[in-house]
């Protein structure tokens, strides 16, 4: 039994391989502006050029959860109506969960390695980056959560639920964290304002290149789990045949 | 007014069969008062007083949110036994009203054991409140709701998960830290009698606005994951 129209496919690997081949040569546009070109920073030197990655993948890392959220809504209303449509939105929001995590990770990583020099410690508990660890948080225990639950509707249906909340809890948490460091005040970090126009061109190319690269793996983790539902519904459909040859 | 008696109904049946054994009350009793020793042992609160009184609603809470996660697992488990709980989604009377039933159940036994640390807690850590003490009486039902309400959730969707007891806590904390947050600095608030002169009650207030969001959230999702075959 055929997994895949061999002509159907066509189309989407083409697009994919081209998209891959835009976001390599926008991403080194964005590493030589990043780490050759941008003028550097006053106060900070070249390690502020981490900057040009942190930035990226702190922004992104906001925007898949959304991905996520609606997904999992699409998922808890076509449950019951329409299981193809519900099948896709279950792959999209398991994509875009990965890919939050990843990004978020990525963000917390370069944010820290850029504060240790630059702030001289390196965590600081301020409103921002504690709701970015929470973020994280949410977004883990529901890969985890998805794991534990096994690779069936049921599962899904939970780690959907498990999305709806983090949605819920994400705003909440931004509230409370910044009234806590208002209340007690964070260190004071030298002038982080705005950004001189001289170094948009490395934030603008990164942001892209990066956006590029995630709606990639995004759509290659998508496919991936689509082709696993597929070979599910394969062999599910096979066990039920097989019984019925036997009471015949 | 069926609604609520099926609340009820749910509600007495779990007091009465906690009552009957009285296994989970126990041992949260007897954890919570392990959990304050060790913090005890491990921030000394006869040498640092004043360090004490501003971090002891952080280790009550702690120790309670540790408590209540040992019994939150344990209470669905009656369920599970003998079929119960698939002879509950077949019952015609609304999923929710089960949850709320238990939740609230587990209100009672969390409060149960509040009471008696809460004293034992004032004489391990020497803590008096310096602001309003009667802010409490708001502060420990509202924050405990918020544990329990989530908790309850939680320990229902993972019944059928490997890991089971796990997970629980793997979900639970991350949703509750604005709970956590809240509830510890609106008690530290309170002990400490340093309260914001602006906002005095903004923490309660927004443990109340979580509680209430989330208790509707819980009640609305129960009957998906109750059903989620």
């Amino acid at each position: 039994m055929q997994l895949e129209n061999p002509s159907r496919s066509v189309v989407p690997r083409v697009a994919s391989a081209l998209w891959f081949a835009v976001a390599i040569v926008v991403l080194a546009i964005g590493f030589r502006q990043a780490i050759f070109l941008v003028p550097t920073e006053a106060t900070m030197g070249n390690v502020q050029r981490i900057f040009y990655y942190h930035l990226p993948h702190a922004i992104l890392g906001m925007v898949f959860p959304y991905i996520n959220c609606a997904a999992s809504l699409a998922f808890l209303y076509w449950r019951r109506r329409d299981p193809w449509k519900a099948l896709g939105a279950d792959a999209l929001a398991v994509a875009s969960a990965e890919v939050t995590v990843i990004f978020v990770t990525i963000g917390l990583l370069t944010g820290s390695l850029w504060a240790k020099p630059a702030w001289g410690i390196w965590w600081a508990w301020d409103a921002r980056t504690t709701t970015y660890l929470v973020l994280w948080m949410l977004y883990v225990s529901y890969l985890i959560a998805r794991k534990f639950s096994g690779a069936n509707d049921e599962g899904h249906t939970l780690a959907a639920v498990i999305s709806v909340f983090a949605a819920i809890d994400v705003p909440i948490s931004f509230m409370a964290i910044r009234w806590w460091r208002t209340q007690h005040p964070a260190p004071v970090f030298g002038g982080n304002g705005s950004l001189d126009a001289s170094f948009y061109p490395a934030v603008w190319w990164n942001l892209a290149g990066w956006a590029l690269w995630g709606f990639l793996v995004m759509g290659l983790r998508y496919s991936l789990e689509r082709r696993r539902q597929r070979i599910q519904e394969e062999a599910a459909l096979e066990a039920i045949e097989a019984s019925l040859e036997i009471t015949q | 007014m069926n609604y609520l008696r099926q609340v009820t109904r749910h509600l007495v049946k779990d007091l009465q069969l906690e009552w009957r054994s009285r296994d989970a009350i126990n041992g949260m009793l007897f954890f919570s008062l392990l959990v304050v020793v060790v913090f005890s042992i491990a921030f000394d609160p006869t040498g640092n007083p004043t360090t004490t009184r501003q971090i002891s609603g952080g280790i009550l809470w702690i120790a309670l949110l540790f408590a209540s996660v040992t019994t939150l697992n344990q209470s669905w488990a009656r369920e599970v036994r003998n079929s119960v709980l698939d002879a509950q989604r077949m019952a015609p009377a609304p999923a929710s009203a089960l949850f709320l039933g238990k939740a609230l159940a587990n209100l009672v036994f969390v409060t149960a054991v509040e009471l008696v640390i809460a004293p034992l807690f004032v004489v391990f850590f020497n803590v008096h409140a310096l602001g309003n003490g009667l802010m409490l009486l708001a502060i420990m039902p509202l924050g405990t709701w918020a544990l329990v309400v989530n908790g309850t959730f939680f320990a229902a969707l993972g019944l059928r998960a490997k890991n089971r007891e796990l997970l629980l806590p793997l979900l639970l904390f991350p949703i509750s830290v604005p709970a956590i947050l809240s509830m510890v600095n609106a008690t530290a608030d309170v002990l400490t009698g340093d309260v914001d002169p602006i906002q005095p009650f903004f923490w309660i207030k927004l443990l109340a606005a979580y509680d209430i969001v989330f208790t509707t959230v819980c009640l609305l999702l129960f009957e998906t994951i109750l059903g989620a075959e």
